[in-house]
């Protein structure tokens, strides 16, 4: 009975479900978590009314925006305002497929994960035109090209510093980049150069995931809402989980780039400490290193002000892509002389 | 230098987001520092800021006893003509004519809280109260006469 298309299937369809049902965990976690931290760090208390210490919050606003209707405006490419929400969702799930989230337990280990991601998540952009060309808005269109903009500049540099820990582990592949970092991770090995790569890496990532300081597509106080201007209830949802899977999916990358994955903290030869160490699950330390990550950026989010279009361009054109090429420069010397860990 | 110019712009970027950051984290890490008030749960304890200002009222003793004279300089002071003082003439005991207030029209509706007119007052006969939850179903009830029925001027203000 099972023959291996079967197997395969199946496969499948427990692959899908534990993503799906990962995505409502993590859009009701980091929701709430944003809310949290945003409050205290504006020094208030932030949701405190539904479920204890405000915990169900999330839950209720998904609800809420289950039971909403979803409007299509009269004006609009029914078609593509329809489908842009989806294919955001979908090239958030395609982004999940090489991640490693624990020793062993990923859905797809290839030998291009790297490439592969960078190139998935480009698409994200075409959902984000889709929707402000489709909405026929002009906020929404405004919103989107912004959006185009700045995901096709910050690819750029997002792409050279993941560029460098390739270039150090010599290999494309998810797995041997995680393996390349059992005596350390790349961070520490890397010296200087890695580091700069690293911060690099997160501005650029931030940027791409369209979050504060660099929310032009939906710089409320000036389009309304961007792209998603003219969406309401499901397919909002879509596109504002889609955000932070997407914030999710960057801090997994960055993590398993630069911090090591799933691989727990070793130092040198100290036995006794690294066995300690060895004990706390790789999931756990998957996790923990992510939404360490995700703090770092919505701590960004809350402190920073939003740049205006020509500052993130400058940013980008002047400051970030030289560096960051310099750098890739450096780190492929220090690769080729071996001068890391 | 150009180079010069260009590290250091860099350096104080990331110095000046690095003390941004560290405001911040320490608001996330200090919770005592929270100055939200769970209004309307703490209605009894509630603390008021010094400088908030709420309505404009005329400030009465226990001997329903105010300060206004009815110069009208309130009205003459307010941007927005949210005051309107109706005057009428007391006889006073010597059998001379007094002029003093009838009516201290207000209308919170217009007032913008914007202090003038307390400041214009000559003798503080009216101040700002600190008082918020203002809402009502009819737009009229806004309209407040500030004097109370039966008040009168205080002896010895002129
Ligand atoms: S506070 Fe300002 S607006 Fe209000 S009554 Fe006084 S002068 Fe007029
Ligand atoms: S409140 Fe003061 S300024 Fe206004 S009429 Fe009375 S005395 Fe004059």
């Amino acid at each position: 009975m099972f023959n291996p298309t079967w197997a395969m299937t199946i496969e499948m369809v427990i692959a899908g479900v534990s993503v799906i049902g990962l995505f409502a965990a993590l859009g009701l976690v980091l929701v709430l978590m944003e809310r949290r931290v945003a409050a205290w760090m504006q020094i208030r208390l932030g949701p405190n009314r539904v479920g204890p210490k405000g915990m169900l919050q999330s839950l209720a606003d998904t609800v809420k925006l289950l039971v909403k209707e979803g409007m299509t405006p009269d004006g609009s490419d029914k078609f593509l305002f329809n489908l842009a929400p989806y294919i955001a969702m979908m090239v958030a799930m395609l982004l999940m497929a090489p991640i490693a989230f624990a020793k062993d337990f990923r859905l797809w280990d290839m030998n291009i994960g790297v490439l592969y991601i960078t190139a998935i998540s480009s698409i994200m952009v075409i959902s984000i035109l889709m929707a402000g060309w489709a909405s026929n808005n002009k906020y929404s269109l405004m919103g989107a090209m912004r959006s185009g903009a700045q995901i096709v500049s910050y690819e750029l540099s997002a792409g050279l510093s993941i560029l460098t820990i390739v270039v150090l582990t010599g290999s494309l592949n998810i797995t041997d980049i995680i393996n390349a970092q059992a005596d350390g991770w790349w961070i520490f090995k890397g010296h200087i150069p890695v580091l700069i790569s690293f911060v690099i890496f997160i501005i650029a990532v931030t940027a791409e995931t369209n979050r504060a300081p660099f929310d032009l597509a939906e710089a409320e106080s000036e389009l309304t809402a961007g792209f998603h201007t003219e969406y309401s209830g499901m397919k909002f949802a879509l596109f504002f989980l889609a955000e932070y899977i997407n914030v999710f999916i960057v801090c997994a990358i960055g993590a398993t780039l630069f911090l090591g994955g799933w691989m727990p903290f070793h130092i040198g030869n100290w036995e006794a400490f690294n066995h300690v160490m060895d004990y706390i699950p790789s999931s756990i330390w998957f996790f923990g290193k992510t939404f360490f990550l995700i703090f770092v950026i919505m701590w960004f989010r809350w402190t920073f002000p939003r740049l205006r279009i020509d500052q993130l361009l400058n940013l980008e054109w002047k400051y970030l892509l030289p560096i960051s090429m310099f750098n890739l420069l450096l780190v492929t010397a220090i690769a080729i002389l071996k001068w890391h860990f | 230098m150009f180079i010069v110019k260009y590290i250091k712009d860099i350096f104080s970027g990331i110095k000046s987001l690095l003390v941004g950051m560290r405001r911040t984290g320490y608001y996330f890490t200090h919770h005592k520092e929270i100055i939200t008030e769970q209004y309307p749960d703490n209605r009894d304890t509630l603390v008021m800021a010094d400088r908030f200002k709420g309505e404009v009222v005329l400030i009465h003793d226990e001997h329903n006893e105010h300060a206004c004279t009815g110069c009208t300089a309130c009205e003459l002071a307010c941007p927005n003509a949210t005051i309107k003082i109706v005057t009428k003439f007391d006889i006073t005991p010597e059998g001379k004519k007094k002029k003093a207030i009838d009516k201290f029209v207000y209308h919170l509706e217009l007032c913008t809280m914007c202090n003038l007119c307390i400041v214009a007052c000559p003798t503080d006969a009216i101040k700002m109260a600190q008082t918020f939850e203002h809402s009502v179903y009819d737009r009229a009830e806004l309209t407040k006469i500030l004097n109370k029925p039966g008040s009168k001027i205080r002896e010895g203000i002129e």
